[in-house]
């Protein structure tokens, strides 16, 4: 089985594939040819003389799109690096991934986005795409020079971690980002509402003392943002969506044909605030875990439509950054190696998700948000793909973490289902430590 | 005979009615020592206390202090101002530092919510919450509710109402959980602004809210009044100091729709003429001195139950 390994062209052969553009899944297999996909046949075996690997009993899918990731190189090397970050990321089956602004320097100037596509180049285990900052330093004030970015290699524009507060600003900023044909990705929430606070507002955050984050100020926030998509028509993406009622809202706008797109975290899909009572600083982020009938209707949104894709908000933070008081534990936990899994276990396994659904959600539909490459199963594009053991039980340990931070509370957690690699332009990154 | 098996006292919400009990009558046979002309006794003898304040405060402070002085422990005491805490150290630090010069307990108060859970991670000492943010306060409701029972005996079917900023208020929390354990009915009244969402969810099988000041004191046999804080002004919550005395401050007017019997306590210190007026905080419905004495009892009790009974009959091995 080792044969196929760094070959230039080889047979994956006996696999589950999975389509995600058609939602199909066959038994197949798929050669490929110099980095790309060059044949795909829905057959157990094939003839041929080139090596084999034999993928009886996984399941073959293209390469995992997260459109919401964050590096923190440049700036915040402490915490993670693009080398380390997409590792990670490598490991959780993602052959692209999106990275954010938020580092220092922020990505608004080309130079930035320069930088990062650089060294994602020579360090980096995925493909690296770049959102730059919609707003110049993150200050929502004056929106960048987005033709410039684009230029450099932008996929999109966020501000994420930050809602733009002044409403002209962002108006302005819709309309000249539709006009560069990049996508804008809104962190939406009220600032003012959301001062100081901790956790979800709720009865967890009056038992715990803790400064509650009401779920209305992300509707606020995210009607506002719905309402200027629909003023510029410029299309929206709204990043990490939380609560039951912002559902309803997407809903809605989308219903209107309006150019509104979203995204869910894996763990708002299967945590809640409940959980908080332990005061863990690794359930801190922004965000924050909602209530349960709150996790129950995200469920639904990914199942219907409402929501479009799933995106980690990989957030890194060190050990010493969370080893403090709740209240100065800064939001955020890494999700790119658990993403899948954790879905898997909590979603598909007991039947609430189907898998080819999962996939899809992980693959072409964040590509077509961002309208970036990726995510498909097609003849002749790059061989980004993962290979999966469906059933294979494992516990994440944290030294088998490759984030560079070990910030998730999943630390201990077994799950059903387990990431083998992936193949980037064909060429074979395992995901498993230990083994090589 | 209920035993206290536990390391910490993080908080009421996590003990039993028996433990509560089992505090309380300690409490009440400690409360004699404080009246002796030589008030020590030999109960924490060779145990050592920190006593680590990350939030300014005069009277739990002391009462604590007085406290271990009492059981002849050994204290020493930190105080953020005058600490490595102003020169960048953490909570972590601070606390293993404290620990490796062979601490045993850690009295601790701090403004953050879980502060003292988060210490319990790492910290083989024992440690007990001096009030965490606005989370809970567990010595403050031992010592209310010692002072109830004094009058009441008991507390099966008696009525507390909690008057003032219950969103902020970890004295709140506290004895909502302890009171709701030992029978009573809580009350809580206060401005909408500072009423903390499902509040009434809160405590052993619910609590109960109403805003109108006089009918959440109608049946009430004791008043506890919440110390107003200040800068909760500044963040908007209400309007003007005036307007707050006017409809949620404790006069002798209000006052005459509560029960005669009905008594008064705040657990200090108190803004007078804001949520209690002068007359009534001095007024003979108050037992308010009564409540800091037996501050000294409560905390005595609740450090012998945690950290006694490990060095007595021990002679230092020379």
């Amino acid at each position: 089985m080792i044969d196929w390994k760094d070959k230039r062209e080889f047979w994956i052969s006996g696999a589950k594939v999975i389509d995600p553009e058609t939602a199909k899944m066959r038994t197949g297999s798929v050669l490929v040819q110099k980095g790309a996909i060059a044949e795909i046949v829905w057959q157990k075996a094939v003839e041929t003389e080139l090596p084999v690997l034999d993928a009886t009993g996984y399941v073959l899918t293209p390469g995992f799109v997260d459109i919401h990731t964050h590096l923190r190189e440049p700036g915040y090397e402490e915490k993670e690096t693009i080398a380390t970050g997409t590792a990670a990321a490598a490991a959780g089956g993602y052959t692209s991934v999106v990275c954010m602004a938020n580092t220092d320097p922020v990505v608004d100037e080309p130079s930035v986005v320069e930088f990062i596509t650089k060294r994602a180049q020579q360090v980096g285990r995925c493909r690296v795409l770049i959102a730059a900052a919609l707003t110049k330093g993150l200050g929502g004030e004056v929106i960048n020079e987005y033709f410039y970015l684009k230029s450099a290699g932008a996929v999109a524009l966020s501000d994420d971690g930050k809602f733009v507060t002044n409403s002209q600003v962002m108006r302005a900023a819709l309309e000249y980002a539709g006009f560069h044909g990049l996508t804008v990705i809104s962190h939406c929430e009220d600032a003012f509402l959301v001062e100081n606070s901790q956790i979800h507002e709720g009865y967890v955050s009056t038992r715990l003392g803790l400064k509650g984050a009401p779920a209305a100020a992300e509707e606020i926030a995210i009607y506002r943002d719905i309402r200027l998509a629909q003023l510029t028509g410029s299309p929206l993406h709204i990043a990490h969506v939380s609560t039951a009622g912002a559902i309803d809202l997407i809903r809605k706008a989308k219903r209107k044909g309006l150019p509104v797109t979203a995204e869910v975290t894996p763990h708002h899909l299967t945590m809640n605030d409940e959980l908080l009572e332990t005061y863990d600083r690794n359930l801190k982020v922004n965000p924050p875990l909602r209530g349960k009938r709150d996790s129950a209707v995200l469920l639904d949104a990914i199942r219907d439509g409402a929501i479009d894709c799933i995106a980690t908000d990989h957030a890194p933070h060190n050990e010493i950054d969370k080893q403090v008081e709740f209240d100065m534990a800064p939001p955020g936990m890494i999700g790119l190696e658990t993403a899948f899994a954790q879905l898997h276990t909590e979603l598909v396994v007991p039947g609430k998700l189907d898998l080819v659904d999962l996939v899809r959600l992980m693959t072409v539909r964040p590509a077509e948000v961002l309208r970036i490459q990726g995510g498909r199963l097609r003849k002749g594009e790059p061989a980004d793909l993962a290979l999966i053991d469906p059933g294979e039980e494992w516990v994440l340990e944290k030294h088998l973490i490759r984030s560079k931070s070990k910030n998730t509370p999943l630390i201990g957690k077994t799950f059903t289902g387990r990431i083998r690699g992936v193949f980037l332009e064909g060429k074979w990154q395992s995901a498993i430590l230990e083994e090589g | 005979m209920v035993q206290f098996n536990r390391k910490n006292l993080l908080g009421l919400e996590e003990l039993t009615a028996e433990e509560i009990e089992l505090i309380l009558d300690t409490a009440d046979s400690f409360k004699e020592i404080s009246e002796r002309p030589i008030k020590k006794v030999p109960a924490l003898r060779g145990v050592t206390i920190a006593n680590l304040f990350y939030e300014p405060s005069t009277r739990t402070r002391m009462s604590f202090e007085l406290a271990e002085k009492r059981l002849s422990a050994d204290t020493v005491n930190f105080s953020k101002a005058t600490s490595a805490v102003v020169k960048g150290e953490s909570l972590r630090d601070t606390a293993e530092n404290i620990q490796a010069m062979k601490v045993d307990v850690v009295v601790m108060r701090h403004s953050s919510s879980g502060a003292h859970r988060f210490l319990s991670e790492f910290l083989d000492a024992s440690i007990v919450n001096a009030g965490d943010g606005q989370h809970e306060h567990p010595t403050q409701a031992l010592l209310d509710m010692m002072t109830l029972r004094q009058r009441w005996g008991g507390f099966e079917g008696k009525r507390v109402t909690i008057i003032g900023d219950i969103m902020h208020s970890r004295v709140a929390r506290s004895n909502i959980w302890g009171l709701t354990k030992m029978g009573a009915e809580v009350t809580v009244c206060g401005p909408t602004t500072m009423m903390p969402p499902m509040i009434e969810q809160l405590g052993e099988g619910g609590i109960t809210v109403e805003y109108d000041i006089r009918r959440a004191i109608a049946e009430a046999d004791a008043i506890n009044i919440l110390r107003i804080q200040l800068e909760r002004q500044k963040s908007r919550l209400f309007p003007s100091l005036q307007e707050y005395f006017d409809v949620y401050g404790v006069t002798l007017d209000v006052l005459e729709a509560a029960p005669r019997e009905g008594i008064v306590m705040h657990p200090g210190p108190m803004n007078r003429g804001v949520e209690i007026a002068q007359e009534v905080a001095d007024g003979d419905r108050a037992v308010i001195l009564e409540q800091v004495t037996n501050g000294v009892a409560v905390r005595m009790a609740v450090l012998f139950l945690i950290a006694g009974g490990k060095t007595e009959g021990d002679e230092p091995a020379s």
